[in-house]
Order: C-alpha cells, then sequence, then structure tokens
C-alpha cells in the first residue's frame, strides 16, 4: 500500500471540481482542499468511492470543491450525517470537514460522540477560532481576550475549548494537528488520518484573513512537534494540555480500537419470519 | 349489528403486574376465537406504580373502547381514583374489589356502580404460591364466558420454562378465581366462536409500525429513546438484524435524523421513530431532507404536549407541528394511522411514498394505538415497496443533474459509488447541478419541481378510508383522523343499525392536501362533524383552511388524554336526525 504513488492512476485536480470557491484571497482553507485532493490521489481513491460531508460555515464549503460526492448538510450536523452514510455504506471512504464553531459549538454533543463511537471517519477540522461565515463572532476555540467582535466587545473571557484533549478523552482512535501553510505535510497526515481504523481528527490552523488578520503570523509561529507518535492516551493527552497550540506536523496519537460496527446477526431471516411471530 | 363486546378493566398499584395480567387475558381471549383490543394507561412513576389495562373483548374486531366498562377489577385501590376519568362507570357496571384493601375509592363511584367483593389475597394464600391476579383472572373468565382451557394453554406457555409445578399452582389459584365468581353479580357474557376462524394476528400498534417500514424497505434506523415511541425501536432493533438492517441508537434526535439523512443518502432506506419532544428537535433536519431531495420516514408516537407534557398518555395535537412547523416553503408528505392493524399499512405506505418522490415523509401514530395490542384478522400483504428513481450510467457528454427539472419533479439520483454521477447534494438553494445558488430563477425552478413531485403523485384510493352506512351516506358525515377514527366507526355502525344515514371520511394523507377528492366524497353532504382529540382543533381549522366544507360543519375536539367515546358522537349525529 505505501507506494501507492507509483501507480499514480491519479492527480490531485482529479479530485476538484470546476467551481470556483467563495473564499476569501489568502483564506486557510484553500490550502486544505489541496491538501485534501493530493491526499486522494496519493491514495488513488476512485471519485465515486469517497464521500465529503459537511455542515455550514466558510470551511464546510469544500464538497461541492471536490469531485467526490459530497453532503453539503445543516449547520453542526456533519458528523451524524457522515455516521450514517458510513454505517449504511462501509464501502465508501468517507471524509468529514467543518470549522471551529460548525463542530466544536453547535455540533459539540456530536463530536463527542463521534469521537466515543469510533465509526471509520476522518474529520478534518479548519480552526480560525472564529465564526468567518457570519462575518466574526467569537467560536469555542477564540482566546478569552480577543476583542474583535462587536456581540463579545470586552472579549468572551471564556477558556477556549481544546478539540484535541477533549477528542482523546472522548475516544478519538487518531489525533493530528498540522497547519494550512504546509499543505504536504498536511496531505501527508490526512492520508494517515483515512488509512487509520475508526475515527481520525485532524485539527488544521487555517487563518481567517479578513476577520483575523493577525492569524497571518501563525505560518511562523507554527513549529513541528518534536514528538513521536504514541498509542498512550493519557501521554498524548498531557503533552496536548502544556503546549502552546502551535506545535504542528506530527501524528499525536494512534489508538487500536477496533471501529465502531453494528452487530449484524448473520441469519437469512426474511419478513416472513417477522410476521409469523403475530399469527395466532 | 351492534358490536357484541365485553369492556373491562385491570387496575392495580402492581405495575407491570397489572398489563402482564391484562396481556395473559387477552392471549387467552385470542385461543377462545374472539377479537381484543387492550390499551395501557399508566401514572409517571418508572417502575410500579398504579397501573390500569383496559380490554374490550368481541366476536368480530374492534376498534375502539366502548362508552362505558362493564367490569373494573381492582387489584387494589392504591391511587386508581386517579384513573377515574379514564374508567367510565355506570349504573350496570361493576366494580370488583378486594375487602383486604377496604372500600373503592369515591372517586370511582360518580357513576353509581354496583360493588361486589372478592378476597383474591385471601383465597391466594390457600394456595401454595397462589397470586391474586390469577384469582382475579379465573372470576374474569368465568363472569365474560372465556373457557378455563383458552387460559390453561396459555399458562402453560407462559411458565413452561419455570416448570409443572408453577404452572399447577398458577391454574390452581385461576380455578379458585372461577368458583369464587359463582358469588359475584352477572356481566354480559361473550358467546364462545367456532374455533376454525379467519386468520387473526396478535400485534401492537408500535410493532405493526415497525413491521410495515421493514415490508417497505427499511434497513437503517437511527433514534434516541422516547415514550411512547421506544417499543418501536425495541421491535426493531433486533428484527432489523435478522433482515440485515440495523438500528443504531444516537445520541439525541438532531443525530438521529441527521444519520438517517447520511444513509438514505448512501442508498439505504432510512427511518426514524419519536415523539413530539423528538420531532421537534429534528424539524431544522427535515427542511434539510426537503431542499436536498434526500427520502426518509419519521414516526410520531404522538403523547400529551407542549413541552414534555404527559409522556405516558395520548394526543393528536402534534398535526400542526407536523404540517407547518418547517421553516420556508417545504413540501413534505404527512400521513396519519388509523388504527392498531392501520400502523402497518400506513408505515409501509409512507416508505413508498419517501422513496418514490424523494421527501421525508412523517407519519403520526400515538400512544394510544401504539401501545395498545389488538387481535386483529390477518393483515393483507400490501404491494408497496420503497422504489427510487436512480440514475446509474453516466450519458455521453452530459454532466449529471442531481436536480434535474423534469415533468414529475423527481430527478435520477446517484447514489454514491456509481462512477461518472459524482454531485454534491446541497441544503442550500441550488440550481439542476446542485450547485448552490442565490438566484431567484433557480428558486423559482427548484420549489416548483419539489412541490409538483406531491401534487402530482398518484396517491390512489388511500388518501382516506369511507365508510358509509348501511342505508347509505345520505346527507350527514363524521370527518376525522388517525385514533378517533375507531370511536367514529363504531358511532357511524350503531347509527346504521338504527337506521341512520351517514358517511364516514377519515383522512390518511393529511398533506398534501386532497381538495378534489374531499369534494368527491362530501357530495350531497350538507352537515358534517369534526371529530379530533386536540384542544384546539388543529384537524377542524385545518380543514377549514383547505377543504371547502358543508355550511354546517361543527368541530368536536378535546385535549387529550381522554378518547372521545363512539356515544359522544352517536349523540350529534342522533341531534340532527331528530
Ligand atoms: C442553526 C444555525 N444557526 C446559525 C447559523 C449561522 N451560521 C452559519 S456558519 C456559522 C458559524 C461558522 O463558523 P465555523 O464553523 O467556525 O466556520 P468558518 O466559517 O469559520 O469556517 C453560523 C453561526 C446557521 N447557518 N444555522
Ligand atoms: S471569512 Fe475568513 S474563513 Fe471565511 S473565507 Fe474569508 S478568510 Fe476564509
Ligand atoms: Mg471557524
Amino acid at each position: 500500500m505505501e507506494s501507492c504513488a507509483q501507480t499514480k492512476k491519479y492527480a490531485a485536480k482529479d479530485y476538484k471540481s470546476d467551481l470556483k470557491p467563495i473564499w476569501c484571497p489568502g483564506c486557510g482553507d484553500y490550502t486544505v482542499l489541496n491538501a485534501i485532493t493530493r491526499a486522494l490521489a496519493e491514495l488513488a481513491l476512485p471519485p465515486e468511492e469517497v464521500a465529503v460531508v459537511s455542515g455550514i460555515g466558510c470551511s464546510s464549503r469544500i464538497p461541492a470543491y471536490t469531485s467526490v460526492y459530497g453532503f453539503h448538510g445543516v449547520h453542526g450536523r456533519a458528523l451524524p450525517v457522515a455516521t450514517g452514510l458510513k454505517l449504511a455504506r462501509p464501502d465508501l471512504t468517507v471524509l468529514v470537514t467543518g470549522g471551529d464553531g460548525d463542530g466544536f459549538s453547535i455540533g459539540g454533543n456530536h463530536f463527542l460522540h463521534a469521537c466515543r463511537r469510533n465509526v471509520d471517519l476522518t474529520y478534518i477540522v479548519m480552526d480560525n477560532q472564529v465564526y468567518g461565515m457570519t462575518k466574526g463572532q467569537a467560536s469555542p476555540t477564540t482566546s478569552p481576550d480577543w476583542e474583535g467582535s462587536k456581540l463579545t466587545p470586552e472579549g468572551t473571557g471564556i477558556n477556549p475549548f481544546q478539540p484535541l484533549v477533549v477528542g482523546l478523552a472522548s475516544g478519538a482512535n487518531f489525533v493530528a494537528r498540522v497547519s494550512s501553510s504546509d499543505p504536504v505535510n498536511m496531505a501527508q497526515i490526512i492520508v494517515e488520518a483515512i488509512r487509520h481504523p475508526g475515527f481520525s481528527l485532524v485539527q488544521v490552523l487555517s487563518p481567517c484573513v479578513t476577520f483575523r488578520p493577525e492569524q497571518a503570523e501563525w505560518r511562523d509561529i507554527v513549529r513541528t512537534a518534536v514528538v513521536d507518535v504514541t498509542d498512550d492516551a493519557a501521554r498524548a493527552a498531557r503533552r496536548l494540555m502544556t503546549d502552546d497550540g502551535f506545535n504542528v506536523g506530527k501524528v499525536l496519537y494512534k489508538g487500536n480500537r477496533p471501529p465502531f460496527r453494528p452487530e449484524f446477526e448473520q441469519t437469512d431471516g426474511s419478513v416472513a419470519e417477522l410476521e409469523a411471530r403475530f399469527a395466532l | 349489528m351492534t358490536v357484541q363486546s365485553v369492556s373491562l378493566v385491570i387496575a392495580g398499584s402492581g405495575g407491570a403486574g397489572v398489563v402482564t395480567a391484562g396481556s395473559l387475558l387477552l392471549e387467552a381471549a385470542a385461543k377462545a376465537g374472539w377479537y381484543a383490543l387492550m390499551s395501557r394507561s399508566s401514572g409517571p412513576q418508572i417502575r410500579g406504580g398504579e397501573a390500569a389495562a383496559m380490554l374490550r373483548f368481541a366476536t368480530e374486531p374492534v376498534m375502539s373502547h366502548d362508552d362505558s366498562f362493564h367490569l373494573l377489577m381492582a387489584i387494589d385501590w392504591e391511587n386508581i381514583g386517579r384513573f377515574s376519568a379514564e374508567i367510565p362507570l355506570v349504573e350496570t357496571s361493576l366494580i370488583v374489589g378486594d375487602p383486604a384493601h377496604g372500600d373503592a375509592p369515591a372517586a370511582l363511584l360518580g357513576g353509581r356502580p354496583r360493588q361486589a367483593g372478592l378476597a383474591m389475597t385471601a383465597i391466594a394464600e390457600k394456595i401454595e404460591n397462589g397470586r391474586p391476579n390469577m384469582v382475579a383472572l379465573g372470576a374474569i373468565a368465568a363472569m365474560i364466558g372465556l373457557p378455563a382451557e383458552a387460559m390453561q394453554a396459555v399458562v402453560e406457555q407462559h411458565l413452561k420454562r419455570k416448570g409443572q409445578a408453577a404452572i399447577d399452582a398458577s391454574m390452581a389459584a385461576f380455578h379458585a378465581g372461577i368458583a369464587a365468581a359463582a358469588d359475584l353479580p352477572a356481566i354480559p357474557k361473550l358467546p364462545a366462536v367456532a374455533a376454525a376462524s379467519a386468520p387473526r394476528w396478535s400485534i401492537t400498534g408500535n410493532e405493526a409500525t415497525g413491521l410495515g417500514v421493514i415490508r417497505g424497505g427499511v434497513r437503517f434506523v437511527a433514534a434516541y429513546p422516547i415514550t411512547p415511541a421506544t417499543e418501536v425501536l425495541e421491535w426493531l432493533a433486533p428484527s432489523l438484524a435478522k433482515v440485515g438492517g440495523q438500528l443504531v441508537q444516537a445520541e439525541d434526535e438532531l443525530a438521529s435524523i441527521n444519520q438517517i439523512i447520511g444513509a438514505s443518502y448512501g442508498g439505504v432506506p432510512a427511518m426514524t421513530a419519536t415523539s413530539g419532544p423528538g420531532l421537534s428537535l429534528m424539524i431544522e433536519s427535515l427542511g434539510l431532507a426537503v431542499a436536498a431531495e434526500v427520502p426518509l420516514v419519521v414516526v410520531d408516537v404522538m403523547r400529551v404536549g407542549p413541552s414534555t407534557g404527559i409522556a405516558t398518555k395520548s394526543e393528536q395535537s402534534d398535526l400542526n407541528i407536523a404540517v407547518y412547523g418547517l421553516h420556508g416553503d417545504a413540501p413534505h408528505v404527512v400521513v396519519a394511522a388509523n388504527s392498531v392493524a392501520d400502523c402497518l399499512f400506513t408505515t409501509q405506505w409512507a416508505v413508498h411514498l419517501a422513496e418514490a418522490m424523494q421527501t421525508p415523509t412523517l407519519v403520526l401514530t400515538d400512544q394510544a394505538m401504539g401501545q395498545a395490542r389488538a387481535i386483529v384478522p390477518r393483515p393483507a400483504e400490501l404491494s408497496f415497496i420503497g422504489q427510487r428513481l436512480t440514475a446509474t450510467a453516466a450519458v455521453e457528454g452530459e454532466r449529471y443533474k442531481r436536480y434535474a427539472v423534469t415533468a414529475s419533479g423527481v430527478s435520477p439520483m446517484a447514489i454514491p459509488g456509481t462512477p461518472g454521477l459524482t454531485h454534491t447534494a446541497d441544503g442550500l438553494e441550488h440550481n439542476e447541478l446542485g450547485t448552490p445558488s442565490s438566484q431567484a430563477s433557480d428558486h423559482q425552478a427548484q420549489m416548483d419541481k419539489r412541490s409538483r413531485k406531491l401534487t402530482q403523485f398518484n396517491y390512489g384510493d388511500h388518501w382516506a378510508e369511507i365508510e358509509d352506512a348501511e342505508a347509505g351516506a345520505g346527507d350527514t358525515a363524521i370527518i376525522t383522523w388517525g385514533s378517533s377514527t375507531g370511536p367514529a366507526r363504531e358511532a357511524l355502525r350503531r347509527f346504521s343499525d338504527a337506521g341512520g344515514k351517514a358517511r364516514l371520511i377519515s383522512v390518511r394523507l393529511i398533506a398534501p392536501v386532497q381538495p378534489e377528492k374531499m369534494a368527491a366524497v362530501l357530495k350531497g353532504i350538507t352537515r358534517a362533524v369534526v371529530v379530533e382529540q386536540s384542544h384546539s382543533g388543529q384537524f377542524y381549522r385545518m380543514l377549514r383552511a383547505f377543504y371547502d366544507l358543508p355550511q354546517d360543519t361543527r368541530s368536536l375536539h378535546q385535549a387529550g388524554p381522554l378518547a372521545f367515546g363512539p356515544g359522544r358522537i352517536l349523540e350529534q349525529l342522533n341531534a340532527w336526525s331528530s
């Protein structure tokens, strides 16, 4: 499997649609789209066997920009749509894309339970610490002293949400943080995330140049994490709780939990048999 | 001919014990060749607490309870007064209680029923491992004419694993009850039925709902538990597994609805079941299924609202949210089952409608029919199966249009996995390709097609059930829906037996409305009574808005959990004809 590249059946552009993204010039999400298409090419997955599911937000626009099957649902509900799709169609490779608001605020409960349930999905969250689409309000990952929104002019005063720590604690089977400034590395991590069975969580630091222009500095602040992947969730969590959020580019945790599949009774039962139980 | 029936209640504080006793009686009645209907009512306690099993036995199918009960068998009196409104008793009724528990509470005595004592506890104590419930069942069997052999067969089946001693103890208590009944005042007895009667089923509304969706082709269910819909899920989980399907317990109703959207987008017919509070949470995503054109079925087993309301009791008050709850103009289908057995027909039909029109279909049932068990004639085989118009191959030189504007409004759907037809399904307004669009012309074209799918569909005769009195329809109609159909049907039957003319119209297809079909069945009708169980008359208002009704149309509505007895409806018919 490692050297899928040898076949070169697909190029990244084969996974792009001809729609022009509506994103602002310089938005971090452009490179995420590039990395996803690169990863799919690397894996040489036939486009019709891949589905990308999303909710609502700038970042949630990704499905229509790909040439695979896409589902663009409502705000916060991408994970349950993807869960139903993957359970009903285990033959498909299912990716979920979205933002920090979509995933950790309105969809927070689904995030917890998607990690717990460990269905074989790859969840790519473009974290820009803001609601981009609704023009710049604080999100769950925004720092408490950010005063850029009219809704919270004094800052939120609330501790930011720690997606990867919460993901680990909830049972995510694969955890990584990457930066949109390094699409090659990001593509590589996404490949690993797709290959790893169970629920894979990839946090992408993806600047919103319009409502958080200061995030343009992220490309200079981020550094490659000096850790090796572990299968010990506690160790991974401890590292994450002590870092400053800018250690990127590495897979931090790979667990061994088997992915969720509902039990099937392997019987050739028929509807007539079910009906017979009601007959007097 | 009026239904020959006996109605009785077994009540007490034993919780499940009372319902189990009722079930045993129902099974024995089935063995004796009778038809039956058993509803249950319970207090708010999670386990134990007061409960009542309301049973009606007859020599032909029954769909409704009577206006009053012939017998109330009280195992004890604790909190039983809380049921007094649900257990109408009249002067000919009989209350039987255990003297060991004292006198009947005054709340039960308003209708001045007769009273008698049966020393259930004392009699049971004389029998090793004897239980008062079995003594009560023996007395009931003797009073209503149920042969002891029928109960013997049922007890043997149930206690087989506990051994012969347990069977003997139960039957000894049962026979002691029969003997003791000799001293009790009489209530009507049902005649025995010839053994070789038509094939019958014993089924609850919630089981019938589960079977209906499986018959229709559903193989994926995601749901979150809620009273009184949970039994649908409990039946479906093991049953789906047997036919290659699956049930997932979701983290909430937002997840349930979105999981089934995902599964159905993946090509697997899908449904969920819930009650009012859960339906409220699902509403936004039902709109998504409308816009993205994802077929699915949502069953709402209605309970008393608003809010948490009365979780264990019935009301027909989710009609408004089901029809009007979605934001925007969101054409979707709403159907309603009209009896325990009709839960099977209606849910199977719902899967067919959802799949054929690629639209969400809501099914309204309620606690009264969902948790009722009935002995019914074997339901007919139905030909409906979910069949989706799919796109299976790319057309040379043409881009696949997921939301192609077609004459029927239905666009061929490409299922993921199909080469050359990849696309993004979208809840954002879109053009034919599925590309998001904010243009007025695209919105208009897509709205038109989504609405055309529903208005042009051929619903056949299933939109309503129509029944006329023997002497004909005359100029009078009863218009009703859902659970109110049972009592309305019986009112019509009684009116007919007395030579009256009237027509019953029970609407199964709530939305889209069918004004032309209604006009045809209202031809010659000059007065109508609209019967429903809602405080504000939701159904009556809906009819007023969309249909041409006779000049003299009256609304007979009341809040749950009390159901209309046939007598209340009959009163209106009689008042008109005198
Ligand atoms: C139920 C509902 N509430 C609110 C909105 C408005 N809304 C759209 S996107 C969004 C936030 C998006 O933020 P995020 O997920 O971080 O995505 P980004 O735009 O930053 O990529 C909100 C609040 C909505 N579409 N639906
Ligand atoms: S608003 Fe921010 S997140 Fe949205 S497209 Fe523009 S830069 Fe990207
Ligand atoms: Mg964001």
